[in-house]
């Protein structure tokens, strides 16, 4: 196995690669391929955590023991997937592949000696598989803001691996009968993004399915203070037809999660009542993501879910940089029929149209009045 | 739009009380224009767009010929399923509205099989019957000004004896007056002969968007289908135009702000070639493109550009200022079509799938069939039309007033039209008799309380609506021309804190002003630069206000409202349809227009 495939830049990976760098990893070099900025990183793939998994586990039973657990017994899942993720984060881990997250992370720029003061990244999972299998993660896959130094990071690829067994993970695949062998974590490793605001972008309207607009929701700070529901976002509605911002509400923010003063980790900290009421987006900002936004659902060709951050380094230029983007899948997924089909003549729309009572809704609004 | 809770409702019509020191407004109107105690039951709604103030009482006119013809198109010529016509009523000098709906199931399938066979003959021919329509609809109005009012001398003409058409001109008094009215209906009848028909196929497109599009705002709708060379647009193009040519024949000179336009012209008269040259653009300009109405044809007092050269004078040096700057002062219709065609290509690309984009071509084009005519009617119809009626009510007038009936000839108005009729008999009779018209000992003293009642009635704030919420609202015209839905309702419904009025958003962008609340259009000239508007409503004659203006506001519009498109086109914010932000907001009040999300605050 040569070390080119235990790890591999985000930008020479996409979409064809999933199996190799997870859903995430593989999204994110999509991303790059396209034209859209992302934080510079690398992926630590399945090889190497196959290969780490052979050497803590040579006689190759510690799949077989997770799977043959029975789907119900929660205690039984909880002691094992324990013992199992026990073992993955203390195990020593193989030269070759400790070598070369090294060496990678020294790419980023990052003294791997410099411990502490070394440069911040992101580890997070991408878990690779089917999509069932990936369903499973959702929400649930670790992933560890502004880690420093080589040691760290060495330390948190082997908790995203861990949490490949996860209790709650390990109780859904028994429950879905999904097998344990083709089953692996990749770990994506970015230079960390000091974000002024972020949040998260669908390119159809989240309420309506309405495909003509895109929703923005921002907060200042991580987006992990949005995403956890820690704060009320900032929302913004973009049409997509003629870009302008055809609703914008300004929420009242109180919380902000940013880098831990001590330079390692996230805090969670109330917002100066400076900050509350201002607007984490300009109009130009909000115009500046939608185009991104449009960009990425062109490329992909379906409607997106996308997580975004904005710096105030000087690159990219508009400071936008994308930490994710996935497939929407509640309106995607909903098999409404069409809203109207053709008829023999046009006017036969009116005949129908105008031969239809055009009641008040008299559940909800006529409430209101009497 | 927040309804908030079970505190608002509408007053019923009983429980309106009359306004005091206006206690014999009913003097004015028929009896068939007052609340019936059984009239508590239904739904009606103030027709501020058309009637934004109390009527005179020949004015009312303006009500029951239209609802004559609307509702005959409708219920009986054209069998609407779900509709029959619009019942309308007067308390305190306004009127209230309501559409007859048909809900019965059995009923719309009988009226819709009638509905098919009329309405998809008009459907299927329309340029063809439009292009008739246009010749019919030039022959009344060629008609209307050829009516000549007689002028009672003391002897008739020689030729009734020569030409032994023996019939004297005191007989024409009465049959030229009822041609008036006669014409007047004949121009209504002909005024929906194809609207409804148009509102009917633009709201089957407007819903397909918004359940395709949920998020689609009104104005974007309408702007999938909007004309580019549209009729109203016209006599403010013709003002433009006039800029630049007083600008290239040398005379710019003599547009300056608030100058009058009989100084000007006698000015422009000794000013040689190029004076004379610009004149007769004027004088092409005027005819017919002047016959545009200052407001939207409902009162005796819209008079035409042309009655009253005051309005486009108004807006003549700003023109003139920007050419001299080299402003390119005439619009980009080249452009604006190009983008039309984007949104609706991208709207279009949008749609889920080719079957809805077939259906969705269908629809459109049939939308965008009927749309001149939803456009441009008005021209011919409530302007041009309609000032001439008017033009000729008001000569009546001055025969009454010369036989000593009326004070002045403007009180013509002031009757109704069965009570000139009477006045008009009076002076027949005293003509043929050879003795004196009574009318003046009766009529001059109850036109005197009339005025008086008009000036106290104007100060009351008509609710919104009146009566319970209806279960339905089918009528198409309702939907669209007034704006009036469930959501309407609830935006009229909430009451709110005094500080925000709520609206549709009609144009994007906020902005932050002085308020100018005009209630009458005869007031335009109090509008200074960079004001807010905030008017009952806004029609297609004001695009030269909305040259000086930040953002508009009114108290009534639909999708359809002119005051959206112009505004939109002007670039400013325009919250439309807000029930009551005249009567909420004072002139000098600083005020908020959010076009974005069509709320209204008042800043203090």
């Amino acid at each position: 196995m040569s070390g080119l495939e235990l790890v591999r830049g985000i930008t020479s990976v996409g979409a064809g690669d999933r199996p190799t760098v997870g859903g995430k990893g593989a999204a994110l070099g999509e991303l790059s391929r396209a034209g859209i900025a992302v934080p510079p990183g690398y992926v630590v793939t399945a090889q190497a955590f196959e290969c780490s998994l052979r050497a803590l586990d040579p006689a190759g039973t510690l799949r077989g023991e997770v799977e043959r657990l029975p789907a119900g017994d929660r205690a039984g899942i909880a002691r094992v997937t324990a013992r199992v993720r026990q073992r993955i984060v203390a195990a020593p881990l193989p030269e070759d592949v400790r070598a070369v997250i090294t060496a990678h992370y020294r790419g980023l720029g990052g003294d791997p000696e410099a411990g502490k003061h070394g440069v911040p990244v992101a580890v997070r999972s991408s878990a690779t598989g089917e999509d069932s299998a990936e369903a499973s993660f959702a929400g649930l896959q670790d992933t560890y803001l502004w880690v420093r130094g080589a040691e760290s990071v060495l330390d948190h690829v082997r908790s995203c691996w861990a949490s490949l067994y996860n209790a709650e993970a390990v109780s859904y695949r028994l429950r879905m009968r999904i097998p344990e062998q083709d089953l692996a974590m990749a770990v994506v490793v970015q230079r960390m993004v000091d974000p002024r605001c972020a949040g998260v972008m669908f390119t159809c309207s989240p309420a309506t399915g309405d495909r003509s607009v895109i929703a923005i929701e921002g907060s200042w700070g991580l987006g992990s203070a949005l995403v956890s529901g820690d704060v009320t976002p900032d929302c913004y509605v973009v049409s997509k037809v003629t870009g302008e911002i055809v609703r914008r509400t300004v929420a009242a923010k109180f919380r902000r999660h940013q880098m831990d003063p001590s330079g390692c980790g996230v805090v969670a900290d109330d917002l100066p009542e400076a900050l509350r009421e201002r607007p984490c987006l300009s109009d130009d900002e909000v115009r500046a993501l939608a185009a991104v936004g449009r960009r990425v659902e062109r490329h992909y060709g379906a409607v997106q879910d996308i997580e975004w951050a904005i710096t105030d380094d000087a690159r990219p230029a508009n400071g936008i940089v994308l930490l994710q983007s996935r497939p929407e899948t509640v309106w995607s997924g909903r098999s409404a029929g069409p809203v109207a089909t053709p008829k023999a003549r046009a006017v036969d729309h009116v005949f129908e149209g105008l031969g239809r009572v055009a009641r008040i809704d008299t559940g909800t609004e006529a409430r209101r009045w009497t | 739009m927040e309804g908030n809770g079970t505190a608002s409702s509408f007053p019923l019509p009983s429980q309106i009380t009359d306004v005091p020191g206006a206690e014999g407004w009913r003097s004015m109107y028929p009896y068939f224009t007052r609340f019936q105690p059984e009239d508590d039951n239904r739904f009606w709604f103030y027709n501020a767009m058309h009637f934004p103030e109390p009527m005179p009482a020949f004015d009312v006119v303006t009500a029951e010929i239209p609802y004559t013809a609307i509702g005959a198109n409708t219920a009986r010529v054209f069998c609407f399923p779900t509709t029959l016509g619009i019942e309308h009523r007067i308390v305190n000098g306004r009127i209230y509205i309501t559409a007859i709906p048909v809900t019965d199931p059995a009923e719309i399938e009988r009226r819709l099989a009638v509905f098919q066979e009329r309405a998809g003959h008009y459907y299927e021919n329309w340029d063809r019957l439009y292009e008739g329509w246009k010749t019919r609809m030039k022959g009344l109005i060629r008609e209307i000004e050829g009516i000549t009012v007689p002028q009672l001398p003391e002897l008739d003409d020689a030729a009734v004896v020569m030409e032994s058409t023996g019939v004297a001109q005191n007989h024409y008094v009465r049959e030229n007056y009822h041609r008036c009215l006669d014409l007047y209906s004949k121009m209504w009848h002909h005024h929906t002969e194809f609207l409804m028909l148009g509102y009917g196929a633009y709201v089957v497109f407007f819903e397909f968007c918004k359940k395709a599009f949920p998020e689609i705002s009104d104005q974007m709708v309408a702007r999938m289908v909007a004309g580019i060379d549209v009729i109203m647009y016209r006599p403010d193009d013709e003002l433009r135009r006039l800029a630049r040519l007083a600008v290239e024949c040398g005379v710019d000179d003599e547009f300056t702000e608030g100058c009058s336009p009989a100084a000007v012209l006698d000015a422009l008269a000794g000013r040689g070639e190029p004076g004379q040259r610009w004149l007769a653009g004027l004088d092409a300009a005027r005819d017919p493109w002047f016959h545009v109405s200052t407001g939207d044809g409902f009162y005796h007092h819209h008079r035409s550009w042309n009655d009253n050269l005051t309005v486009p004078f108004a807006a003549l040096p700003r023109y003139v200022r920007m050419v001299r700057e080299g402003e390119e002062l005439t619009r980009p219709t080249e452009q604006l079509r190009q983008e039309r065609q984007r949104i609706v290509a991208e709207y279009r690309g949008l749609l889920a799938s080719d079957e809805e984009r077939a259906a969705f071509d269908q629809m459109l084009g049939l939308a965008g069939l009927v749309f001149p005519y939803v456009e441009d009617h008005k021209f011919y119809c409530e302007h041009w039309f309609t000032t001439q009626f008017f033009a000729k009510i008001r000569e009546f007038g001055e025969l009454l007033a010369r036989k000593g009936v009326l004070a002045e000839a403007e009180d013509v108005f002031q009757l109704h039209h069965s009570e000139v009729d009477q006045a008009l008999a009076d002076v027949m009779l005293a003509w043929a008799a050879g003795g004196t018209p009574l009318g003046g000992a009766h009529f001059q003293p109850i036109i005197a309380e009339r005025k008086r009642m008009l000036e106290v009635l104007r100060d009351w704030s008509p609710p919104p609506a009146i009566g319970p919420v209806p279960e339905a609202l089918n009528d198409p015209a309702v939907r669209m021309l007034w704006g009036v839905t469930g959501e309407t309702l609830a935006t009229w419904a909430a009451a709110g804190d005094g500080t925000q009025i709520h609206g549709y958003a009609a144009s994007p962008g906020v902005v932050e002003g002085t308020a100018r609340v005009l209630r009458s259009v005869n007031d335009i000239g109090e509008i200074r630069d960079g004001e807010i508007l905030v008017c009952p409503v806004t029609a297609p004659s004001w695009a030269p206000v909305f040259g000086k203006i930040k953002a508009a506001v009114s108290d009534i519009g639909g999708t359809m409202s002119h005051a959206a498109i112009v505004a939109r086109e002007y670039g400013m914010p325009a919250v439309v349809g807000t029930g009551h932000a005249t009567t909420r907001i004072k002139t000098g009040q600083r005020v908020r227009v959010d076009g974005d999300r069509g709320i209204v605050s008042i800043l203090g």
